[in-house]
């Protein structure tokens, strides 16, 4: 049965288009094009940092010049050129800090608005405390002082930087070293701002934190650093969530977030990623090289990382645990979406150190158009990890017969009393399942979004409520034009 | 209610092999109608083609649902018209749960008849009822479609779709294979429930045991892709005695 004439405009009409594309004009404060010592000074500079700080990104630098580019990813990508950027952009009212949400520029009120995020709303109705990233610079948090209540810091990189110097220089670079590969060192070098979580010992922190980032300037790079701290038996769940705005030029942007979970502690860190991925011709999207890595240094402590990938022209991420403490536990579960032109290759590193560590993967890649989705994932098991469990669960969907899915695993046991499972799946979804939804009254693309949502069921389960809410509604949006 | 002209298909990826060959079929309001013959002769295809699935091409007659052009119709334009076709062979689906899919069917079809999503209390109350008729678990419903049910288990949800889609044309497609004798009492009593002078019911089985239960008013026999004898009750009784062969020989 044919579609609809009325299915195909449909389909052409959403076809390719961002649903969050537009910038809003707000004068910028630049610095200019490059990468060089200067410009790392300058940013420096700009944020009043400490002279150990600066000493820290000048070193890195030094890394970065001599580290070659990655290559073993199942991606294609012309040479970065890192000259022809901008490394550094801040919204101009950054020098009279807001003090609450009056004070903010409407402007970028407005900006909220148009992403769907009523700030204050949201953040009074979902009890989320929001620390809003709008090209690198955080302009306002919210929930401050219920959180000081409970002991929790919740804040900019940059103000941890300035206040809790102990505790970023302590921990800051101890997960993912500086010269652990160019990315991580790129954005050691020039990261702009980010997240900062400190949890003392035995808080359950009070609700959930959440950042949106979002790019907002042309050809402006951004590198996130977030660091979160569990100390000893406190909790701590952490969202992060992004749409950015249409744009020609790519965009590289590389993230470091490390995580550092004591005995006992445990750190749930959720994503949904949805930067833009470039139109149905491939032209544009965002480069998304993010370097996220926990550890669970305690006995007893636990990293749960779940992500929603759906965005980006390239995605290369791998969301990685240590497993130091006995009995520590690592999870990952990960939806990764590509259609049109997009690459995706993404997976997880678990790394067994402690005695009955247990880790547990369960990947759900779905590629439609002519985009090619690869899982790569890593379980190491070192030793002395007596008794280490795994189990990987990689699945993947295929839309149409133009894309790609690859299943890349390793294993390496040195412990001969681990057991490590893998169960691997390819599917298509079947026209029997299409018709039986649509025989009870489903077209085309609600059926196939509710066949997406259940395969991805097991990961999005794992989201908070209402980011899962949000990951479904994405999840449909990003299937538009890639059916019938 | 129905009313079928000279029904002709054949699959779509092989031209060759016509399974209707010129079926004719009426079916007034609130009448129940069973079609029986032997394997192959096309009675599911024609059940198929009822729901319009993809894989079967119509080359020639009508079809047409109180004066409507069924053919011409999507599949779920069809559930939106009244068309509901219970499987033989239910489709898992893996991760939804059979409460949202039965949320998502009933506001995909509220929403082709522009009127508003169900109330979630509402919804509860149709669950609930629905399920205490069929002797379904609360458990059951809340798995994945079909998924890791029991033949039983699967043939029950169909009448329960059925029931909360609340459709005009209800289709049932051997809906007593692989069911014990209480599923089966179960599934026809069920059946039996939805019968109003409003909806009609085409019913196609190898057995005349499931006529036990529930009661047609017409009994056809179809072979070779069309229909060869029409009858009342005694029609099936009659074909359980002789058999196929001997009926079909018969046939005029």
């Amino acid at each position: 049965m044919v579609a609809t004439q009325e299915t195909i405009d449909t389909v052409k009409e959403t076809q390719g288009k961002y649903k969050y594309g537009f910038t809003t004009d707000i004068d910028m404060e630049m610095a200019p094009k490059g990468l060089n010592e200067d410009i790392i000074r300058f940013i420096s500079a700009k944020k009043s940092e400490p002279e150990w700080m600066l000493e820290w990104r000048l070193n890195a630098f030094k890394v970065w010049q001599s580290l070659p580019e990655p290559d073993w990813a199942k991606l294609k990508f012309p040479q970065i050129d890192y000259q022809d950027s901008y490394y550094y952009a801040a919204p101009k009212s950054d020098k009279d800090r807001p003090k609450s949400l009056d004070e903010v520029d409407p402007k970028l009120l407005e900006t909220y608005e148009k992403l769907g995020i009523p700030l204050k709303e949201q953040a009074v109705l979902a009890g989320v405390a929001v620390d809003v990233v709008f090209d690198s610079v955080s302009v306002a948090t919210t929930f401050k002082e219920k959180l000081k209540e409970a002991g929790v810091i919740f804040c900019s990189i940059s103000e941890a930087i300035q206040n809790h110097p102990e505790l970023v220089q302590k921990y800051l670079g101890t997960v993912i070293p500086v010269d652990d590969h160019k990315f991580s060192a790129l954005n050691s070098a020039m990261f702009t701002d980010g997240s900062f979580v400190y949890v003392p010992k035995g808080v359950r922190c009070p609700m959930e934190l959440s950042t949106y980032f979002r790019i907002n300037a042309m050809n402006t790079g951004q590198f996130e650093r977030t660091l979160i701290i569990a100390d000893e038996g406190s909790y701590v769940s952490y969202l992060e969530g992004c749409t950015a705005p249409q744009r020609d030029e790519h965009q590289l942007h590389a993230a470091n977030v490390e995580l550092i979970a004591m005995k006992d502690a445990e750190i749930k860190y959720s994503t949904v990623q949805n930067w833009y991925p470039g139109d149905e011709e491939g032209k544009g999207g965002i480069y998304n090289f993010v370097t996220m890595r926990g550890i669970c240094e305690g006995a007893n402590s636990k990293i749960s990382w779940t992500q929603v990938e759906t965005g980006s022209a390239i995605t290369w991420k791998y969301p990685s645990c240590i497993l130091k403490g006995d009995n520590s536990q690592g999870e990952f579960y990960s939806v990764a979406m590509t259609n049109n032109y997009q690459q995706a290759d993404t997976g997880t590193k678990m790394i067994h150190i402690g005695k009955n560590t247990r880790s547990r993967i369960v990947s759900k890649g779905i590629s439609s158009g002519k985009s090619d989705n690869t899982y790569r994932g890593l379980v190491k098991i070192l030793p002395n990890a007596t008794n280490a469990r795994n189990f990987t669960q990689c699945d993947s969907l295929l839309i149409g017969d133009t894309c790609g899915a690859h299943t890349v695993p390793y294993i390496e046991s040195k412990a001969p009393t681990a057991i490590c499972e893998h169960e691997a799946t390819t599917a298509k979804i079947s026209d029997d399942q299409m018709f039986y939804a649509q025989s009870r009254g489903l077209d085309e693309e609600e059926a196939t979004a509710l066949i997406i949502n259940g395969f991805c069921k097991e990961v999005l389960q794992h989201l908070p409520m209402e980011f899962a809410v949000e990951a479904q509604k994405l999840i449909a949006i990003s299937l538009e034009g890639s059916v019938g | 209610m129905l009313n079928i002209k000279n029904l002709k298909a054949q699959l779509e990826e092989n031209e060759e092999v016509q399974i209707l060959k010129g079926l004719d079929l009426e079916i007034g309001d609130g009448e129940l109608h069973a079609i029986m013959g032997p394997n192959g002769s096309g009675k599911s295809t024609l059940s198929y083609v009822l729901a319009g699935k993809e894989d079967y091409e119509v080359t020639d007659g009508s079809v047409e649902l109180d004066g409507e052009d069924l053919l011409d119709m999507d599949p779920e334009e069809r559930a939106a018209a009244g068309v509901f076709l219970a499987f033989q062979y239910p489709v898992e689906i893996p991760g939804v749960p059979m409460t949202t899919f039965l949320r998502t069917a009933i506001n995909a079809i509220r929403k082709q008849k522009d009127e508003d999503e169900i109330d979630t209390l509402e919804f509860m109350k149709l669950i609930k009822e629905n399920c205490r008729k069929l002797g379904i678990k609360e458990d059951m419903i809340k798995r994945p479609v079909n998924v890791g049910y029991s033949g039983g288990e699967k043939k029950r949800a169909e009448v329960l779709q059925m029931a909360i889609l609340d459709p005009k044309l209800c289709i049932l497609d051997e809906t007593d294979s692989g069911l014990d004798i209480d599923a089966l009492k179960v599934v026809s009593e069920g059946v039996n429930n939805l019968r109003n002078e409003n909806r009609s019911f085409l019913i196609i089985t190898h057995y005349q045991r499931l006529l036990d239960y529930i009661k047609p008013d017409h009994v056809h026999i179809m072979a070779d892709g069309k229909i060869v004898q029409s009858g009342g009750p005694e029609l099936a009784l009659e074909l359980e005695e002789k058999g196929y062969g001997d009926l079909l020989n018969d046939a005029p």
